[in-house]
């Protein structure tokens, strides 16, 4: 056995058999090793929780034949941190700074879907003013490209192609800066929040984005010129991973990967929200249901996702000096933020006022941050189109000052499910390209 | 891929008279909420300590539902009979359902012609541990796709007996939903075929998002003080 005689790569005697932890050399001479005494004995490996290409603390367990997966199975919950139920424990605005990180590459995604149920709950979404809600697309149609950015460098990263890694960690920093300049944080932004969004745009926001649309359009064909008809690339991801339309429905997958079976499912369509009524854009769907109709999908919707950032910057022009939070002081979070000599802090007009005016103000300042507004009782569910799938919120309140209930129904969550489906009977280095190809974000399944 | 296909999507359903879809003066009080500033322990100084509200969720509607509740509710009652209540709330319907019709009443969601809910997006568990006898919920959302509709349904189980059918072998999605919810809540759903834990640990035990579940504070060392877990410490009810 040859196994016996690497000290990091030893095997050793368990209750459930010879384990042998493979690090990094020759699967063949493993193999070998392990077909001489083993033979008809099947082959468990497991890969992950720690593995460069499994997207985070995902432990997938496979049972192989030879280089053949005969069974897939995910084992999860290593990135479970209790969210949603640290959630129960602070007041309705202050569940905005935990939900925006659990799907780590889309946080708007998760802040929006969470404010839009207590924004229905407080039945105040007819006021929600115009620049809140088209500030909340632009931001989440920006991180949009973000994480889809992410899904194809890092899914190029897992087959090998380093460059379009480079070139797509390149592009995101862009969008993190824009992310930075809005909201001062490049993730965790807990920006939107109930009633609104946080501040306003600073100043010279606009020329940025404007900038970035136009470098973006430079930048993107790169993409299109290194992949779509790169043959190495799509004799890795041709036919790999597929699932068709009916898997989808068994299997509840939405996002891309049913969009790449050529059905137009895309909520901002089909029940728009936030205003997505208003803006120009087209769904985009590919008809292969493999990964490279899914890479094809999210290539296209980085375009779309362009478009609807250029409305939005378009009509935010027009909306200079408008309110970005809702009129009803009881809501609307009192303190303004602004930045100060030693970095962004509350206004200092606003402590002035609470401060040395008005008793009063300091008094509905101090209530409404450390109390908090009461929601009242009921239950909602607000889905949106995040990059992965349907992201929706079920919001439940007792009519106290914190949630009593926020469960997030994560699509990474339920796309996963689909791993076995997709790689029993394939590759083992298929399937790696399979779970890139669903993009699952470890943050947003754990919670 | 043609470029006429990329905008086919269904239509979005027309808007729900929000007038219609607010109906419910009944309402159903679950729970009591005491005093102010969340005095416990000790004497009440507020002056607010005798305060008793009761917590009361949106009652059972009547009839119009308005929009397409309507006609689901009319198809649903054709198959199952009526539930046991109906919830309209904030432009969403919710269906309160006796668990054991909840396979009945699943399947046709699923495969009557009128309802085609295709997918359920996942179930979720709710803990009201002063709704004595139902003090466990599971919320399941479903969605139509052929129609573009949503519907909540809503089933309960008394702590003592935290049993619910499962609904995997009619909507396969809800494997890991089912799993989540268990190791969550503690809710059995009977039938689910590995109903193990998803997100803890095989050999943790409790079910942490229960209400009940002790949350456990931190040991500070500095003259023998802790930090009181979360759901002890003083804040607002």
């Amino acid at each position: 056995m040859s196994t016996t005689d690497d000290i990091y790569a030893g095997s050793q005697e368990t209750t459930d058999g010879r384990v042998f932890t493979v690090t990094g050399r020759d699967w063949d001479e493993l193999v070998r090793g392990i077909g001489d005494d083993l033979a008809e004995e099947r082959v468990v490996v497991n890969m992950g929780p720690q593995h460069p290409s499994t997207h985070g603390v995902l432990r997938l367990i496979l049972e192989i034949e030879g280089e053949t997966v005969t069974e897939a199975r995910c084992g999860i919950g290593y990135l479970h941190t209790g969210i949603e139920k640290n959630m129960e424990y602070r007041s309705w605005v202050q569940g905005t700074t935990f939900c925006t990180r659990m799907d780590y590459l889309s946080p708007f995604y998760n802040e929006a879907s969470y404010v839009l149920g207590v924004e229905r709950l407080l039945d105040i979404e007819d006021q929600i003013p115009e620049k809140a809600s088209v500030m909340r697309v632009l931001l989440m149609e920006l991180n949009r490209i973000s994480s889809h950015l992410v899904c194809i460098a890092t899914g190029g990263m897992e087959i090998g192609a380093l460059t379009v890694m480079t070139i797509g960690f390149r592009e995101r920093e862009l969008v993190l800066d824009l992310f930075e300049l809005i909201t001062g944080l490049r993730m965790n932004h807990a920006f939107i929040r109930p009633g609104g969004v946080a501040q306003d745009l600073p100043p010279g926001a606009l020329d940025e984005i404007r900038g970035f649309i136009e470098l973006m359009k430079k930048r993107l064909p790169e993409y299109a010129a290194l992949c779509n008809a790169n043959p190495i690339f799509k004799g890795r991801l041709e036919g790999v991973g597929h699932l068709d339309l009916e898997g989808c429905m068994a299997l509840g997958l939405t996002g891309p990967v049913l969009r790449s079976t050529g059905y137009a499912w895309d909520l901002r369509k089909t029940q728009p929200y936030c205003g997505y009524e208003d803006y120009e854009f087209d769904v985009q769907t590919w008809d292969t249901s493999d990964s490279y109709g899914r890479f094809r999908v999210r290539l296209n919707e980085m375009w779309e996702s362009l478009r609807i950032v250029q409305q939005c910057a378009d009509r935010l022009a027009a909306l200079e000096g408008a309110p970005v939070m809702v009129a009803d002081k009881k809501i609307a979070w009192p303190s303004q933020l602004s930045i100060g000599s030693d970095g962004m802090g509350n206004s200092l007009d606003h402590i002035r006022h609470i401060m040395g005016e008005s008793m009063e103000a300091l008094i509905h300042h101090f209530k409404l941050v450390t109390e908090g507004f009461r929601v009242p009782p009921g239950q909602a569910y607000v889905p949106l189109e995040s990059p992965r799938g349907e992201l929706g919120a079920h919001v439940v309140s007792d009519g106290g000052t914190r949630p009593f209930r926020a469960h997030f129904r994560d699509p990474s969550f339920n796309n996963l499910q689909a791993t076995s489906v997709m790689s029993e009977g394939g590759q083992v280095a298929d399937v790696i390209v399979a779970i890139a190809s669903i993009d699952p974000v470890m943050g947003g399944v754990d919670r | 891929m043609s470029d006429e296909d990329k905008t086919t999507g269904p239509t979005p359903p027309a808007e729900i008279d929000s007038d219609v879809a607010q109906s419910g003066t009944e309402s159903q009080a679950v729970a009591a909420r005491t005093g102010m500033f969340g005095v416990r322990g000790t004497g009440d100084t507020s002056g607010y300590g005798g305060l008793v509200a009761p917590v009361v969720f949106p009652g059972a509607a009547s009839r119009p539902f308005g929009g397409y509740f309507d006609e689901v509710a009319d198809a649903i009652e054709a198959v199952t009979g009526a539930p046991s209540r109906v919830v309209v709330h904030r432009g969403e319907i919710t269906f309160h359902v006796r668990r054991e019709d909840l396979e009945v009443f699943a399947r046709a969601l699923r495969d009557d012609a009128k309802l085609r809910f295709e997918m359920c997006l996942g179930v979720s568990g709710v803990h009201y541990p002063d709704d004595v006898d139902a003090e466990l919920h599971a919320v399941y959302h479903f969605l139509s796709m052929t129609y573009n509709r949503r519907v909540r349904v809503e089933v309960s189980a008394p702590d003592a007996d935290p049993h619910v059918p499962s609904l995997v072998s009619i909507y396969p999605m809800l494997d890991w939903h089912e799993r989540e919810t268990y190791d969550m809540f503690g809710l059995i759903f009977d039938g689910h075929p590995a109903l193990t834990r998803i997100l803890m640990p095989d050999d943790w035990p409790g079910h942490p998002q229960r209400k009940d579940y002790p949350l456990g504070g931190i040991p500070v060392e500095y003259k023998g003080a802790t930090i009181p877990p979360p759901d002890q410490r003083r804040a607002y009810n």
